[in-house]
C-alpha cells in the first residue's frame, strides 16, 4: 500500500516541477550578465523586417534606420547636427545652375567580403532606387542620365528636387553590393546581407537579436567595438527591464519616468535630447475647420508648454512652426502665444462660445508615441475651456496612413512628423502640399506658394521664401504644430554617447569611457 | 477507433479550413489599415501609389485576389510576404518550432502544476495547504498572461535577476542549429548546456502562458475529484480501510481525470493565441511574435499564411480531442 502524506505531496510537487523543466530548479538560476567591454548589447525597439534597405517597406520605416546604418553606408554621411559630410562618396556638389549632381567615389571602400565598391555598385543602387517596388521611386526617378567618368558620376535631377542632396543621405540611400545582391539573390541576402558600413552581419535570430561584428577593413575610424548586439525588445517595460537587470547596455524609447528612474543608479547614465521629429495636429478645410476664426482659436488656446512640461515632464519642446531649429529655414520667432481669451473672441466672431460650442473630431493613436492620447485628452480639455467640443477617436497609425493618403482625416488628427532631411521642402512642404498622400490641407492659394517654392533654384530665395509660408501657415492656423519630440537613452557609465538630431541610435554614436 | 467518424472528421476539416481562410482574407482586407498607405511617401502620386499596389497585386478586387490566393495554395505557394520578403510557408516553418515549444512546455507545466494544485486541495480539503493553493489558483485565473509575463519579468528578471528575460538563446551563443526545434535538438544531440539555455530561456514565457491555465485544470479536476468522492465505488474503496491518499491517487484520480485532459486538449489551442503577447513580451522568436509584427507592418500574404496555420492546427487538435473523447466515450463513437 503506497502511502500519501504530506511530504510525499510535496516531495512530488517539487519533483514534477522539475520533472516539466526537464532539469533541476538550481540549473536554470544564472545571474543576469553585464556585457563585457567589447561587446555593447542595446535593448531595441524595432527589428528590421527585412535587410534590404532600398526597397520595400522597411525602407521607409524610421526604427530600422540606426540598424542599416550600422550595416550600410549612405552615399553621403548626416553629422549629428543633420550637416551633410563626405563619405563614401568622398565629394557631391550640385553643378553651377543647380541641374545636375556630381558624386566622387572614394577609392578603397570595402564590401564585408572584401571585395571594392565600385562605380558599378554606385549606379546599380542609383538606378535600383527607382524600381516600382522601391517605395521611394516617386523620389529618384527624379534622378536620369547617368554618366560616369572614372570615379565621378555625374546625373540630372529632371523634375528638380531641391532636396535630392539630402535625399540620398536618408530613407533608402544606403549602398548595396551589386554583383553579390545578383548572385545570392533576394532571399539569399535576406539570409546573409553584407554592406560596407562598420560592423558586419553575424547572426539573426528574427525578432529576438542581431549580431555584428566590427568589420576591420571599415574605411573610416576602425569600431569602437568588437560585437554589436541589437537586442529587439518591443516592449517598453522590458527594455527598461533589460538595463535594470545588466543583460543590456543600452536601452531607447523608454517612458520619461522610467529614464528619470534610471539615470538615478549609480551604474547608469542617460540623455533626453531634441529629435527631428515634430508633434503635430493636422487640420482641413472642410467642415467646421474651414473657418478661419475656429482654427485660429483652436491654436490660441493651446498652453503647450503646461502639456510639455506636465505630461512630457519637460522632455520636449514647445514648437511654433513645422520646423525644428535644426532645420534650414527653421525660423524661431515664428510663434502663437497661448492667449484662451483672444481663442474665446475669436470663436466668438463666428458665432461659438462655451454654452454653443463648434464640434469636431480629433483622431490620435494611442501608445503609438509617448502620451499622444493624453497629450490630446489635454488639448481638448484646453479646447473645451474656449468653446471647442472636440470628440477623441483613437486609431491605430496604420489605419491614420490609410486616411491620410485617401485625404480622408478627420478635421484635425494629431501625428508625428519624422523626417530628419533638415530641408523645409520634406516637412512644411510635404505635409501641406494637397497633392501629397501625406498632407490633409486641401489646397488653396498655399499650394500655388508650395509649387513655386519647389522649383526655385536660388537657395537664399528658397529658404526665405519658406520662413514667408510658414509665418504664413502660423498665422492662418493651416495646420497645428505643438511641440518637438526628446528621445530618452539610457546607458551605463562605461560608455559615453553623442546624440544624433535624427534619432538614429548607431554603435558608432557610442565610446567606452576610461 | 471507428475509421468512418475519424474520416468524416477530416472530410469536414475541408470546408472549415476553406471557411476560415475566406473570413481571414476578407477581414483583414476590410479592417482598417493599407500596407501601401504605409509605405508611399509623400512625393508619390496616384499613378505611383497604383504602381505599387499592382507590385503586391493588390490592384485586383477582393473576389479576384481570393480566387488567386486559393489558385497559388492549392500548388503550396502561400505567397511573398511584402515586409520580410521571403516566402510565407518558409517564414510561419521557421518560427513555429518555436511556439510549439513554448506551448507544449507551457502545457506540461500547467497539467503538471494543475494536478497538483488540484490533489492537494482535495486532500487537504478545509485545512491551510488547499486554502493556500486555492487562492494561488484563484489569482493565476484572474491574471491574464500578459499581465503574468510582466510580473514575472519584475521578479525573476530584475528584482531577482535569474533568469533571462528574452530571447531564445544568449546573443553570444555560437551553437548551430539544424532544425528551429531548439531544445529538442539540443537535447538529442547531447548538448545539455546549450539545452540548458534553452529551457531557461523558456521558464519565464511558459510560465506565464501556463499559470492561468494551471488554475482552469485545478479547477476541474477538483471539481471532478470531489464528484468522485461521493460514489459507491470510492466509499468501498475507504470502508476496505485504504489510505485516503491511495483512495485518492488509484481509485478517484483516473476517474476524475478525463474532464481534465479533454479541457487541456482544447486550451491548448487556446495556448496558441496567447504566445501572441507573451511572446512579444519576452522578445520571444516564435509565430505569435512574428504575427504581431504582420499586422502592425499589414502584411497580408503573411497574416494569412500564420493564420491559416493556427487554423490547420486548432482543426487538427479538435480532431484529436474528439477522437480522443470517441475512443474513451463509447457513447460518441454510436452517435
Amino acid at each position: 500500500m503506497t502511502g500519501f502524506t504530506r511530504r510525499s505531496v510535496l516531495k512530488a510537487t517539487g519533483l514534477s516541477a522539475a520533472i516539466a523543466s526537464g532539469v533541476g530548479p538550481i540549473e536554470l538560476i544564472r545571474p543576469a550578465r553585464a556585457a563585457d567591454s567589447n561587446t555593447l548589447t542595446i535593448a531595441y525597439p524595432a527589428a528590421p523586417s527585412a535587410f534590404d534597405s532600398n526597397t520595400g517597406p522597411q525602407a521607409v520605416s524610421p526604427g530600422s534606420q540606426s540598424i542599416f546604418r550600422t550595416l550600410y553606408d549612405p552615399y553621403i554621411v548626416q553629422a549629428p547636427d543633420l550637416s551633410l559630410k563626405p563619405g563614401v562618396m568622398e565629394a557631391f556638389s550640385w553643378n553651377a545652375d543647380r541641374s545636375k549632381i556630381e558624386m566622387t567615389l572614394r577609392q578603397g571602400v570595402k564590401w564585408h567580403d572584401g571585395e571594392p565598391v565600385t562605380m558599378d555598385d554606385v549606379l546599380w543602387n542609383l538606378k535600383r532606387l527607382t524600381d516600382p517596388r522601391a517605395p521611394l521611386a516617386p523620389v529618384f526617378a527624379s534622378n536620369k542620365n547617368f554618366v560616369v567618368d572614372g570615379n565621378k558620376i555625374t546625373f540630372d535631377v529632371t523634375p528638380w528636387r531641391a532636396n535630392m542632396m539630402e535625399r540620398l543621405t536618408f530613407l533608402g540611400c544606403y549602398l548595396l553590393p551589386s554583383k553579390y545582391y545578383e548572385k545570392v539573390g533576394a532571399e539569399g541576402f535576406e539570409k546573409q546581407p553584407i554592406g560596407c558600413g562598420p560592423y558586419m552581419f553575424d547572426r539573426y535570430e528574427r525578432g529576438s537579436f542581431l549580431r555584428l561584428k566590427a568589420f576591420k577593413d571599415y574605411w573610416r575610424d576602425k569600431p569602437e567595438f568588437e560585437t554589436v548586439v541589437f537586442k529587439f525588445v518591443t516592449d517598453a517595460p522590458s527594455r527598461v527591464a533589460e538595463i535594470e537587470r545588466g543583460s543590456s547596455d543600452v536601452t531607447v524609447d523608454i517612458p520619461f519616468e522610467e529614464y528619470d528612474r534610471l539615470i538615478k543608479k549609480p551604474r547608469l547614465s542617460g540623455a533626453c535630447y531634441p529629435v527631428s521629429d515634430v508633434a503635430l495636429i493636422f487640420f482641413n478645410n472642410e467642415g467646421p475647420l474651414a473657418d478661419d476664426n475656429v482654427r485660429k482659436a483652436a491654436v490660441v488656446a493651446i498652453d503647450k508648454k503646461i502639456i510639455v512640461d506636465r505630461l512630457h515632464l519637460g522632455y520636449a519642446k514647445p514648437l511654433g512652426t513645422l520646423l525644428t531649429p535644426e532645420y534650414k529655414a527653421y525660423d524661431a520667432s515664428i510663434d502663437t502665444p497661448y492667449d484662451p481669451n483672444k481663442a474665446a473672441e475669436l470663436l466668438a466672431l463666428s458665432g461659438f462660445s462655451t454654452s454653443k460650442p463648434v464640434e469636431f473630431i480629433v483622431q490620435t493613436t494611442r501608445g503609438y508615441k509617448p502620451k499622444d492620447y493624453e497629450t490630446i485628452q489635454a488639448v481638448v480639455q484646453m479646447w473645451r475651456k474656449v468653446g471647442i467640443n472636440a470628440t477623441i477617436e483613437v486609431y491605430e497609425i496604420a489605419k491614420h496612413f490609410e486616411l491620410r493618403a485617401q485625404h480622408r482625416l478627420a478635421p484635425a488628427a494629431f501625428y508625428d512628423w519624422g523626417n530628419s532631411t533638415a530641408d523645409p521642402e520634406s516637412s512644411l512642404g510635404t505635409s501641406m502640399i494637397a497633392n501629397s498622400p501625406h498632407s490633409s490641407w486641401k489646397g488653396g492659394q498655399l499650394d500655388k506658394q508650395l509649387k513655386e517654392l519647389f522649383v526655385e533654384k536660388d537657395e537664399s530665395k528658397r529658404l526665405e521664401g519658406y520662413r514667408e509660408l510658414d509665418r504664413e501657415i502660423l498665422q492662418n492656423a493651416y495646420i497645428l504644430p505643438m511641440f518637438q519630440y526628446f528621445q530618452p537613452v539610457v546607458f551605463t557609465k562605461q560608455l559615453s554617447f553623442r546624440p544624433h538630431t535624427a534619432g538614429y541610435v548607431m554603435p558608432s554614436l557610442f565610446q567606452r569611457q576610461g | 477507433m471507428p475509421i468512418a467518424y475519424l474520416l468524416r472528421r477530416i472530410a469536414l476539416a475541408g470546408p472549415t479550413l476553406l471557411g476560415a481562410a475566406l473570413f481571414v482574407f476578407v477581414l483583414i482586407r476590410i479592417a482598417p489599415g493599407d500596407p501601401i498607405a504605409m509605405m508611399v511617401t509623400g512625393e508619390a502620386t496616384p499613378e505611383d501609389i497604383a504602381k505599387l499596389r499592382a507590385v503586391y497585386g493588390l490592384h485586383h478586387s477582393i473576389p479576384v485576389q481570393f480566387l488567386i490566393f486559393l489558385r497559388d495554395i492549392a500548388t503550396g505557394n502561400f505567397g511573398t510576404s511584402i515586409s520580410l520578403h521571403q516566402d510565407v510557408l518558409s517564414l510561419v516553418f521557421e518560427r513555429l518550432p518555436a511556439t510549439l515549444e513554448l506551448a507544449v512546455a507551457a502545457m506540461l507545466l500547467s497539467m503538471v502544476c494543475g494536478l497538483t494544485f488540484a490533489l492537494v486541495s482535495v486532500y487537504w480539503r478545509g485545512r491551510w495547504p488547499a486554502a493556500v493553493v486555492d487562492a494561488i489558483a484563484a489569482a493565476a485565473l484572474a491574471v491574464p498572461e500578459f499581465l503574468w509575463a510582466l510580473l514575472l519579468i519584475l521578479l525573476f528578471g530584475v528584482a531577482i535577476p535569474w533568469l533571462p528575460i528574452s530571447g531564445r538563446i544568449e546573443p553570444e551563443n555560437i551553437a548551430e542549429f539544424h532544425t528551429q526545434f531548439y531544445l529538442v535538438e539540443s537535447v538529442l544531440t547531447g548538448r545539455f548546456a546549450l539545452a540548458g539555455e534553452v529551457l531557461a530561456h523558456l521558464v519565464l514565457p511558459a510560465l506565464a502562458l501556463a499559470l492561468p491555465l494551471t488554475a482552469v485544470i485545478a479547477r476541474v479536476l477538483k471539481s471532478s475529484l470531489l464528484q468522485a468522492a461521493d460514489q459507491e465505488y470510492v466509499l468501498l474503496a475507504r470502508a476496505k480501510g485504504f489510505e485516503p491518499g491511495y483512495v485518492l491517487w488509484h481509485h478517484l484520480l483516473p476517474n476524475a481525470l478525463i474532464p481534465a485532459v479533454t479541457i487541456s486538449g482544447m486550451h491548448f489551442t487556446l495556448l496558441l493565441g496567447g504566445t501572441v503577447l507573451v511572446e512579444l513580451i519576452f522578445s520571444y522568436p516564435g509565430i505569435g511574435n512574428m504575427l504581431y509584427g504582420a499586422a502592425i507592418n499589414r502584411d497580408l500574404p503573411l497574416i494569412q499564411g500564420i493564420t491559416i496555420v493556427f487554423a490547420v492546427m486548432f482543426i487538427f487538435m479538435n480532431i484529436l480531442i474528439d477522437c480522443s473523447y470517441a475512443l474513451i466515450n463509447p457513447r460518441v463513437r454510436q452517435g
